[in-house]
C-alpha cells in the first residue's frame, strides 16, 4: 500500500484520481488543489509518492511542476509522478535533471484512463525507477541525433518501452518476442551508448537519461 | 534645429573650461583630411568612369560615385557626434525587401536619402573642408604663431629677430614674450567663434543627413494602431479558447476515461467488457486529437518557458529533422513571442511540406535590438513568399509588429526565412518565472 498525497486542482479529476488509487489498496493521506497546500501537505504526511498535475492555481501555468522541483530539491529520493496536459519534453527534462532521475514519473494525462497500467507504474515510481510517456518518448527518438541515430528501429522501440520503466518481460510480450532477445537488444544498445556493462546503478535509467539529454 | 547643448555651452562662462572647444577643434581637424580623400576618390571615380564608360567598366565606377553618399554619411553621422551628441542621426535607409544585391540596389537608387547624401558628399568634398581647413588653419596658425615666437627666436632667429605670423618683426625677448601672451590671450577667444561655427557646420549637416521618414498622417497611425489592436485581441482570443478547451473539455474527457477505465475492471464479461473498451478507445482517440488540436491553438510551453523552449518543442515535432542555434537571453513581449513562434512552425511546415530538404536550421539571436530568427533548409527552394497565404499571413503579423519576413528561395535552394522583429525585452518576463495567467 502507498501513501500519496495528491495535487490536481479539477475536483473532477482529483476524486476520479482518489477513486482509482483507493480501488488498487492504496490510501491518499491529501488531495490538494493548489501549489502551496501541496508543500504542506508533503512536510506534514511525509508520504510514500506525490502525485500532482503540472498546471495549478493560483498562476494556472507550471506551479504544479516547480513545486514538484522543490519537494525534490528537498528530499532527493521523493518520489514524484507529474500528470501533464501536453507532450512538454522542456517539463520532463526538467524533472529528470533533478537529482539523479531516479523516483520520478512524467506522464501524460489522458494515460490515467488506463487504470492499470497507470497504478502500475505509480508503484514503479515510488519504487525508484524513472517512468516516461511513450509519447514524449516517441517524439524524442523520431529524430535524435547520434547516438541514438545508431541505433535500429527494433532497438528504438526497445528503448522506449524501457524508457516507461516496462521489465524485460513485459518489453518481451509487447513486442511478441522472447525474453532472452530483448536482453539481447538491450545489450547491444548498452554498447552502442557506450554505456558500461559493469555499471551497478541502474543501467536503463542511464540509457533512457542519454537520450533524453540529447 | 540648432544644437542645443553646444549652442547652450557657448552661453555659459564655463564653455572655455569644457571640452568644447577641443571638441569643435577636432571636428574640424579631422573634417580636413576626411574631406581630401573623399575629394580624390571622388574625382578618381568621376574620371575614370567616365572615360571607361565606353568599354562598360566605367558603368560600376560611376554607380560607386552615386553610391558614394552612403559611407561617407555613415562616417559623418558618427562624427557629429563629436559636436552634437544630443539626439544622434539615424540611418534613414530602409531594409530592402529581399536579400541579396540586386534588391539592395534597387532599394537605395529609389530612396530620397541616398540621394541626399550623395548631395552632402559632393558638397562635402569639394566646397566644406577647404573652409574648415581655413577656420582650423587660421585659429591653430595664428595663435601657434603667436605663442611660438620666443622659441622662434631662440632657434630660427638667433635670438636675434623673429617674424611674427610673417608680419611684422620683433626683436627684443620682451617683446617676443609679449606677443605669445598676446597668443596665449586669443585662445580662448578664438574658441568662441569656432564653436559658432560648429554649431552652423552642425546644423547643415542635419539639415542634409536627418532624412527622417515623412510623419505619418493621423489616419495611418490610427490604422496601425487599430491594426495591433486587433492582433492582440486576436492572441487573448486564443489563449482564451486554449484556457477553455484545457478546462472544460479536456478535463471532462480525461474523468469519462478514468470511468471508463474503472468501468472495465468490473466488468470483464463480454459483451460488456468489449464495448467498454470500444468506448474508451474513442475517448483516448478524443483526447489525443483535442492535444493536438489545443498545441495548434496556442502552445502552453509558450507562454510558460518563452520562445527558445517553444521552438525546440516545434523542432521535435518536426518530421525533417531540425538543428537548434538559439541564444535568446530573455522574454520577450507576448505578441512578439507568439508572432516568432507562430512564423517559424509556419516555416518549418513549409520545409516538410514542399522543399524535399533533409535537414533544417533555426537560429535565433538578439541583435541591436532586434530579434533576428532564421530558418534555413537544405531543399530545392522555389517558395514564393506570395505564393500561399501561410506566409502572407506570417508577413502580415510580424508587419504589424514592425518587422519583416525576408524569404530568400532560388530555385535549386536553399531556402532561407529571415525574421526581424524589433524588440525590447518585456522587464517582468523572466526566462524562469513563467508570468501570471
Amino acid at each position: 500500500m502507498l501513501r500519496i498525497v495528491l495535487a490536481e486542482d479539477s475536483v473532477l479529476l482529483r476524486e476520479g484520481l482518489v477513486g482509482i488509487m483507493e480501488r488498487f489498496g492504496h490510501q491518499v493521506l491529501a488531495g490538494v488543489g493548489t501549489a502551496d497546500e501541496l508543500i504542506a501537505a508533503v512536510a506534514e504526511h511525509d508520504p510514500d509518492i506525490v502525485v500532482t498535475d503540472v498546471r495549478m492555481p493560483p498562476g494556472f501555468s507550471d506551479e504544479g511542476l516547480r513545486a514538484a522541483l522543490r519537494l525534490r530539491e528537498k528530499n532527493h529520493r521523493m518520489p514524484i509522478l507529474v500528470l501533464s496536459q501536453y507532450v512538454q519534453r522542456a517539463y520532463a527534462e526538467e524533472l529528470l535533471d533533478s537529482s539523479d532521475g531516479t523516483h520520478v514519473g512524467y506522464l501524460l494525462k489522458e494515460r490515467v484512463g488506463n487504470v492499470e497500467e497507470f497504478v502500475e507504474a505509480l508503484q514503479r515510481v515510488a519504487a525508484g525507477a524513472t517512468v516516461v510517456d511513450p509519447e514524449v518518448v516517441r517524439q524524442l527518438l523520431r529524430h535524435r541525433r547520434d547516438p541514438l541515430a545508431k541505433l535500429t528501429p527494433r532497438e528504438q522501440e526497445v528503448l522506449a518501452l524501457m524508457a516507461e520503466g516496462q521489465s524485460n518481460a513485459s518489453v518481451a510480450a509487447s513486442l511478441h518476442v522472447s525474453e532472452g532477445t530483448v536482453s539481447k537488444h538491450f545489450g547491444s544498445i548498452l554498447t552502442k551508448l557506450d554505456l558500461s556493462l559493469s555499471d551497478a546503478t541502474n543501467r536503463r535509467v542511464l540509457a533512457v537519461l542519454a537520450y533524453l539529454r540529447g | 534645429m540648432h544644437s542645443p547643448s553646444l549652442w547652450q555651452a557657448l552661453h555659459q562662462r564655463r564653455y572655455l573650461r569644457s571640452g568644447w572647444p577641443w571638441r569643435c577643434a577636432l571636428y574640424f581637424l579631422t573634417s580636413v583630411p576626411l574631406g581630401a580623400a573623399l575629394l580624390a576618390c571622388l574625382l578618381v571615380l568621376a574620371l575614370a568612369g567616365s572615360l571607361l564608360t565606353v568599354v562598360l567598366v566605367g558603368v560600376p565606377l560611376l554607380l560607386t560615385l552615386v553610391l558614394a553618399g552612403l559611407p561617407v554619411a555613415h562616417v559623418e553621422r558618427r562624427r557629429l557626434r563629436l559636436i552634437d551628441p544630443a539626439v544622434p542621426l539615424a540611418d534613414a535607409h530602409q531594409d530592402p525587401p529581399r536579400t541579396g544585391p540586386a534588391a539592395w540596389l534597387r532599394t537605395r537608387l529609389q530612396e530620397r536619402s541616398t540621394w541626399r547624401e550623395l548631395g552632402y558628399a559632393l558638397l562635402f568634398g569639394c566646397l566644406l573642408w577647404p573652409l574648415e581647413a581655413a577656420v582650423i588653419g587660421t585659429v591653430l596658425g595664428v595663435s601657434g604663431g603667436l605663442i611660438s615666437t620666443p622659441l622662434v627666436m631662440a632657434t630660427a632667429g638667433g635670438g636675434e629677430e623673429a617674424r611674427v605670423i610673417k608680419l611684422w618683426l620683433v626683436h627684443s625677448y620682451p617683446a617676443a614674450f609679449a606677443v605669445a601672451l598676446a597668443g596665449l590671450l586669443l585662445l580662448p577667444l578664438l574658441a568662441y567663434p569656432l564653436g559658432l561655427l560648429a554649431v552652423g557646420r552642425a546644423q547643415l549637416t542635419r539639415l542634409l543627413l536627418d532624412v527622417s521618414p515623412p510623419q505619418d498622417d493621423l489616419r495611418v497611425r490610427e490604422l496601425s494602431r487599430s491594426r495591433m489592436r486587433l492582433v492582440t485581441a486576436f492572441e487573448a482570443e486564443r489563449r482564451r479558447i486554449e484556457r477553455d478547451l484545457h478546462d472544460g473539455a479536456q478535463q471532462r474527457l480525461v474523468s469519462l476515461s478514468m470511468r471508463l477505465g474503472l468501468a472495465r475492471l468490473d466488468a470483464r464479461e463480454e459483451p460488456l467488457a468489449g464495448l467498454l473498451a470500444q468506448a474508451h478507445g474513442e475517448a483516448q482517440a478524443a483526447l489525443v486529437e483535442l492535444r493536438e488540436l489545443i498545441q495548434g491553438i496556442h502552445p502552453r510551453v509558450l507562454t510558460d518557458r518563452g520562445l527558445a523552449a517553444a521552438i525546440e518543442d516545434i523542432a521535435d515535432r518536426s518530421p525533417v529533422p531540425v538543428d537548434l542555434d538559439l541564444d535568446l537571453p530573455h522574454r520577450f513581449l507576448e505578441a512578439v513571442e507568439s508572432a516568432v513562434y507562430f512564423a517559424v512552425c509556419e516555416a518549418l511546415a513549409n520545409v516538410a511540406k514542399h522543399s524535399r530538404a533533409t535537414r533544417a536550421t533555426v537560429d535565433a539571436r538578439v541583435d541591436q535590438g532586434q530579434l533576428v530568427v532564421r530558418v534555413r533548409d537544405n531543399g530545392v527552394g522555389g517558395a514564393d513568399e506570395a505564393d500561399g497565404t501561410g506566409l502572407e499571413g506570417v508577413a502580415d503579423r510580424i508587419s504589424v509588429l514592425g518587422g519583416h519576413l525576408l524569404v530568400s528561395s532560388p530555385s535549386g535552394g536553399p531556402t532561407v526565412f529571415r525574421l526581424l522583429v524589433p524588440c525590447t525585452p518585456a522587464p517582468d518576463r523572466r526566462l524562469d518565472a513563467p508570468p501570471a495567467r
